[in-house]
């Protein structure tokens, strides 16, 4: 038999500090803050995120119901308000698409904070505590998810009247499912992991658990599902919109898409290109940011 | 096979039970009185009264979804409220110009878009890879209603090229009016689909295999259409899979616009004529078809997959 002995030659001064390991996060960081594609990307978000605030606070695009020019007046660059052309009722299109900015961008950002805090806490106790609980689960959301959304959605819109508030019910009990199922499959993966069982022998609570040792190892899925579902809620509520059971009497992007169907025939191509050109502005910088994000977040690059 | 058909079968009448339950609790608890939600704020006393009786409206709750759990049994979902057709009929009807929509629609998305992917990942990283990549990303960035409202106006209403819209039920006559339809179906998923069957066929000619066969001499042509492809299928299928209920939004869509009478069409008719009796048995229907399509991917998983077992 033979005994193997390693010796240690490096020798560590205790005078200097030790290098410092990186988190996950701290490299992702220094990923993202090197690609182009991905800052770019932000400033436009950033822009979008300014612009409905500044329309909340009635500063930009206000007011936008007001009559600025005549019935489909063309397109006119002498004025912030004219600068897309007038609809139908001589209204700022450009306002129009202002304020739409703003209804996607609260319903994106509204859907996305509930859904995936609501979808990570569903599937981390699944996950988590197994047995029934996990049966009951597994079976709500196969379930939800055999109804298809766009029929789940109009069903809760038909049953909560149609409006802002049904449109976020209808989205974020959509939406929370992708993230739950994600989220109950790792914490399956991760509660047998050494260092939960550490903590356990620590004497960790299972809510410490869950929440303190578990999710932060899972929380970059959160982050990816975060931009995706912001950008698929932004989506859905156009065509809901547009199908005529979301939001009414507001100009969200999908009433002027649905109001261009018409207009067309006229010769009006305004409405429908300000709206198309500010949701596709918007879908493609989280689209690539998304594909940024996951790069960056990756674990495996180093 | 068989044993697994009945299992599989068995395995989702939870399912469509939880499904039912949903529906039921979302039209006649949640969204308020149906009744009155039929008839609308100015009827009668007596005409509400009246369509209680004729639903079974006025009955307790458990007995109503009773009710409900027996119709879906039997099939017979009684009758429309706006048109008096009977539902069961209106869904016979809508299937066909549905699935002759549809299923055309996704398998010449899916051939194309896996022929595209077999291009692009043959070109990895020279230019024409790149472009495709670019443009997908921003062809999956452009809402759907705009594909279709371009393509009906300028396709169809300006350059007269296909009919703006209609159907016609004799078998060849549907595709006059199907063509303009599939193919914006078709431009408006490539994007996402190539982008994905990309990323599917690289992964797989990083394997030992496609070295393998390329170390034999394989000619690069004959790896990518004969060991690639083949190794393909497995993402091919998981990609039909997440794209089936895409079907359904389609169908919405499509329908709408180019006014096919399909199932899609009666669901959204029904939507703004309140028709509560039509909604509730679409929702649950469309539910159902999407349960069956699953199974059937199940099965295809294992045709196409020697490694899965059907036990």
């Amino acid at each position: 038999m033979t005994t193997t002995t390693t010796t240690v030659t490096e020798t560590v001064s205790l005078d200097k500090p030790l290098p410092k390991g990186r988190s996950l996060w701290q490299l992702s960081w220094m990923r993202l803050k090197k690609d182009p594609y991905a800052i770019a990307c932000s400033v436009i978000i950033l822009f979008y995120v300014v612009v409905a605030l500044l329309s909340r606070l009635d500063l930009v695009g206000y007011p936008w119901d007001a009559k600025v020019g005549e019935s489909y007046g063309r397109p006119d660059t002498s004025s912030f308000a004219t600068f897309l052309g007038m609809d139908i009722f001589g209204r700022s299109v450009m306002y129009k698409t202002i304020y739409g900015l703003r209804i996607a961008m609260s319903i994106g950002l509204v859907t996305a904070c509930i859904a995936v805090p609501l979808g990570a806490s569903m599937g981390a106790i699944a996950g988590y505590y197994g047995g029934w609980i996990d049966e009951v689960f597994v079976w709500f959301y196969t379930t939800l998810s055999s109804i298809p959304d766009l029929l789940l959605l109009i069903a809760i819109s038909y049953a909560l009247g149609k409006g802002m508030t049904a449109m976020y019910v209808a989205l974020i009990s959509t939406s929370w499912i992708g993230i739950a199922r994600v989220i109950r499959g790792e914490f399956i993966k991760h509660k047998e992991r050494e260092y939960v069982v550490a903590a356990d022998a620590l004497g960790a609570s299972d809510f410490s658990k869950i929440f303190k040792h578990i999710l932060p190892n899972v929380s970059h899925f959160l982050i990816l599902n975060f931009s995706m579902q912001f950008m698929s809620a932004i989506k859905a509520e156009v065509i809901l919109t547009f199908l005529g059971v979301g939001i009414q009497g507001l100009p969200s992007w999908g009433n002027m898409i649905d109001d261009a169907k018409l207009e067309l025939a006229r010769g009006v191509w305004w409405q429908l290109t300000g709206a198309t050109v500010a949701m596709f502005v918007i879908v493609l910088a989280l689209n690539i940011l998304g594909d940024s994000l996951r790069d960056a977040l990756d674990p495996k690059i180093k | 096979m068989f044993t697994f058909l009945v299992r599989r079968i068995i395995g989702t009448i939870p399912i469509v039970f939880g499904v039912a339950l949903v529906v039921f609790v979302l039209f006649n608890i949640v969204g308020g009185d149906p009744a009155l939600m039929m008839v609308g704020k100015h009827a009668t006393a007596q005409q509400i009264a009246d369509i209680r009786r004729e639903y079974g409206l006025d009955l307790p709750l458990p007995i109503q979804f009773l009710h409900y759990l027996r119709d879906i049994a039997t099939f017979d979902f009684g009758r429309s409220y706006a048109t008096r057709q009977k539902i069961s009929d209106m869904i016979m009807n809508g299937v066909g110009p549905s699935l002759s929509l549809t299923l055309p629609a996704f398998m010449l998305t899916t051939v194309v878009s896996v022929l595209l992917g077999l291009v692009v990942s043959y070109f990895r990283g020279k230019i024409i890879d790149r472009v495709a990549v670019i443009l997908c990303v921003i062809g999956m960035s452009i809402s759907v209603l705009a594909y279709i409202l371009f393509g009906q106006y300028y396709l169809a209403y300006d350059l007269r090229l296909f009919p703006i819209s209609g159907y016609d039920y004799s078998l060849t006559g549907r595709f006059e009016y199907l063509a303009l339809p599939i193919l914006l179906w078709l431009f408006l998923s490539m994007g996402s689909e190539v982008r994905f069957f990309r990323t599917a066929i690289l992964e797989e000619t990083s394997q030992d295999y496609v070295r393998t066969a390329r170390a034999k001499g394989v000619s690069e042509p004959r790896v990518f259409l004969k060991h690639v492809l083949k190794n393909s299928m497995v993402p091919i299928v998981t990609n039909v899979v997440l794209e089936i209920p895409l079907l359904v939004l389609g169908s919405f869509l499509f329908e709408n616009f180019f006014g096919i009478p399909g199932l899609g069409s009666i669901t959204i008719d029904a939507l703004h004529n309140s028709d509560l009796p039509v909604i509730k048995t679409m929702a649950f229907v469309i539910s159902l078809l999407l349960i069956f399509g699953n199974i059937m991917t199940d099965l295809i998983y294992a045709l196409v997959d020697p490694r899965v077992k059907l036990s």
